[in-house]
């Protein structure tokens, strides 16, 4: 399963992730060490400008761009429990740098070895059966495959296959799972309404699945939908892949 | 050009969400369409048919490359079939083109297959102040113009309205008894429209292709008045945009092969036109006149821009209208004038100016699902995001409309996220902040200190309008990080 050579990797923890859920963090970092990674954390890092680069602001974004390559350029593996900001990485910073052929050669160097988390334990790892690492779910539970790890990275049978290894969790199909949850970033501000109408289908379709936990790849999506479902008073968790695959975590 | 009303977006899209009759049309429709594409590309295999859309936008990339051959090749072949071209720089010169050609051959009554081009160039209002009667032939053409109304789909115009809005309509416009059952009702617009097709002077067309090596128009329909209206009238005028040219006859075979099953599903359309020239001087039939007029229109200015040329590739096949979860939320009127969807969202600012329409770039959550239907393979999403950059930061003032107060965000944004140490600050700030607001009268938190129910001020109000947002747990990830887990790496 891991590999007689010890990998290290960098952990991106994102900012959603560092100022919200820092739980996912921390089970990221216990299951790649079950598996014999030797995980390292920068500290400088904070955000991969993606807000504002998705609203335009492409000047502004390459100031913490600049950040990310500075910070990572000497890591063997940057390690993103996010596919959203893991594509931030790998594909919006060669358009960000497309200008700059000093910058572009460092922002492909980064993209060649950034990996979203599943993408990694699967496709670097390779990591079949999350029992094997003591990994272990009562309940059911369905996946919502987020829109930048699907159609930016192209990631789509990896976390399905790790969901599906966990021993006891039983997985449930969700309707209309390729649909976009409604976030988007600052779009979810800029037009309320049309996200709201969105996330109102998403949760219709989690709740119908008749899943106990919804997991995703993203916790930007699982902030949205999650926070739909408790205003609605469901008691439907949403819970990051990580935290499956962590048999320590609730 | 017909009204712009891309500056309401907002009320608009919110006007829409809250029409549940517009709701139910856009879910029986759009999604119908959707499920017939799939199955079709199951039919044919997803291999297959990446062969085939690769095919078609290499068709595309190549004629657009080299346009100004094309059209020149168009030019000497529509000409040599005995037909004439036109050239329009914008609406009114294309308007003047059709006008001209109606008064000067004495013109009363025309008859039109659908057209997207010809409502972007608002022409029925022009031919109609010269006293020609002007008949709309497609079904849902037909009901929006008895409606007064405009398309709200590329390829289902009338997909808003319901059988219900369509009965009263014909009761009210045509007198007839209301009857909502939808043959009696075509019934009612052939027998309607079968006269006016026998009365026609003048026949107007769009074009789906135009093909450079032969001269030849081509149009898919599926309710044969495009025929009628090409063949019975004894003029014929199509209009369409100057980017519709493809080289060759050959190249129409993959075109045929993805234009129907993309846009309604179907493995092909039930009229495929090919028409070359007027009729010939031994045919029994066919227009005397046949007219081509190519429409530029802020064309050559998306053409020019290596962002946004792509945009030209479309087919108008409406596949990215039908899975975009925005335009299945707010349906076509929303997005403010002709071109709806994703692909209008890029289309349209690049027509009518970005400024005007700044709004429709913004709207979409990049989700990238109409990349992934698109026929000819067009990256919206990176489109979008080039609209987006442009009026954040475009150093030509006439694009750039920003928001002051957004502008103002994104740089403090970034300011914070530059410094660890101001982040930190600040999120000690909002921990003290999270924890007076607990206890004052009116909490905004939740009880358990968990969520925030309601936001004091925007962005973050627009967001708990109807979700709950976190509030910050006790410990960042890198407060975990040092205290529990730098010295644990085995």
């Amino acid at each position: 399963m891991t590999q007689t050579a010890k990998i290290t990797v960098d952990l991106f923890v994102t900012c959603v992730i560092d100022q919200l859920y820092p739980e996912v963090g921390v089970s990221v970092v216990k299951v790649l060490r079950r598996l014999g990674v030797s995980v390292g954390f920068p500290q400088d890092q904070t955000c991969c400008g993606q807000p504002v680069y998705n609203t335009g602001y492409h000047h502004e974004a390459t100031k913490l761009a600049r950040r990310v390559l500075e910070q990572f350029r000497d890591s063997e593996y940057v390690v993103v429990p996010s596919g959203s900001c893991a594509a931030t990485l790998r594909v919006y910073y060669l358009e960000l740098f497309a200008e700059d052929p000093k910058l572009l050669e460092e922002a492909k160097t980064l993209a060649a070895k950034t990996y979203e988390f599943s993408e990694f334990l699967v496709n670097v790892l390779n990591v079949e059966d999350a029992a094997a690492f003591g990994a272990s779910h009562q309940g059911t539970a369905t996946y919502h495959p987020s829109c930048h790890l699907l159609r930016e990275l192209g990631v789509k049978s990896e976390p399905r296959k790790l969901l599906r290894s966990v021993p006891g969790l039983e997985e449930k199909e969700l309707e209309g799972a390729e649909v976009c949850c409604g976030f988007g970033g600052t779009f979810s501000v800029k037009f309320p309404h049309i996200s709201e109408g969105m996330v109102g289908d998403k949760i219709a379709n989690v709740q119908a699945s008749g899943a106990e936990t919804l997991v995703s790849c993203d916790m930007s999506c699982l902030m949205n939908i999650g926070g739909a479902l408790n205003r609605q008073g469901s008691n439907v968790k949403v819970r990051h892949l990580a935290q499956i695959l962590d048999a320590d975590s609730d | 050009m017909p009204e712009i009303k891309t500056k309401q977006f907002s009320a608009a899209s919110v006007a829409a969400i809250n029409d549940p009759k517009l709701r139910r049309a856009l879910d029986r429709v759009a999604s119908g369409f959707e499920v017939a594409r799939l199955e079709r590309i199951e039919e044919v295999t997803p291999d297959v048919w990446e062969v085939w859309k690769q095919e078609a936008r290499d068709i595309k990339v190549h004629t657009l490359d080299h346009l100004d051959y094309y059209l020149d090749l168009l030019y000497t072949n529509v000409t040599a079939a005995g037909g004439h071209l036109h050239f329009a720089k914008d609406a009114d010169q294309a308007n003047e083109i059709v006008a001209h050609i109606a008064r000067t051959r004495n013109v009363k009554v025309a008859t039109k297959s659908k057209s997207m081009v010809s409502e972007e160039l608002a022409l029925n209002p022009v031919l109609e102040a010269i006293g020609v009667e002007v008949w709309e032939t497609d079904l849902g053409e037909y009901i929006i113009q008895l409606a007064e109304e405009t398309p709200s789909h590329l390829v289902a115009p009338a997909l808003h309205k319901s059988k219900e809005d369509v009965a009263e309509l014909f009761a009210e416009k045509l007198g007839i008894p209301y009857d909502e059952d939808i043959d009696h009702m075509a019934a009612t617009a052939r027998m309607v429209l079968r006269d006016k097709f026998m009365e026609a002077d003048l026949g107007i067309s769009g074009a789906n292709f135009v093909v450079a090596e032969t001269g030849t128009l081509v149009i898919f329909t599926n309710e044969g008045n495009g025929r009628l209206c090409t063949s019975a009238p004894r003029i014929h005028i199509g209009i369409t945009g100057m980017e519709k040219v493809i080289p060759s006859l050959q190249d129409m075979a993959v075109f045929i092969r993805l234009l129907p099953r993309s846009a309604t599903g179907q493995r092909i359309t039930s009229y495929l036109s090919m028409i070359t020239g007027p009729r010939r001087s031994d045919d029994e039939d066919g227009p005397e006149e046949f007219h081509l007029v190519l429409v530029d229109n802020g064309r050559s200015r998306m053409l020019a821009d290596p962002a946004l040329r792509e945009a030209l590739y479309c087919i108008r096949c409406g596949a990215c209208l039908n899975i975009c979860p925005v335009y299945q939320r707010i349906g076509g009127h929303a997005y403010g004038w002709v071109y709806p969807g994703p692909i209008g969202a890029v289309v349209t600012p690049n027509l009518i100016g970005l400024k005007q329409a700044s709004k429709l770039p913004q709207a979409s959550s990049l989700c990238g699902a109409c990349r992934e239907v698109c026929p000819v393979k067009i990256d919206i999403p990176r489109m979008l995001l080039d609209l987006r950059k442009k009026t954040a930061e475009s150093p030509d003032k006439s694009e750039r409309s920003a928001p002051i107060i957004e502008r103002i965000l994104a740089k403090l944004y970034v300011r914070l996220m530059s410094s660890p140490r101001t982040l930190a600050m600040a999120v000690t700030c909002g921990r003290f902040l999270q924890k007076v607001e607990r206890i004052v009268p009116f909490s905004p938190l939740t009880k358990d200190g968990k969520w925030i129910k309601m936001a004091p001020l925007p962005p973050l109000s627009r967001w708990t309008r109807s979700r709950d947002l976190p509030t910050l747990p006790k410990q960042t990830f890198h407060e975990v990080w040092k205290k529990e887990l730098s010295r644990d790496d085995s």
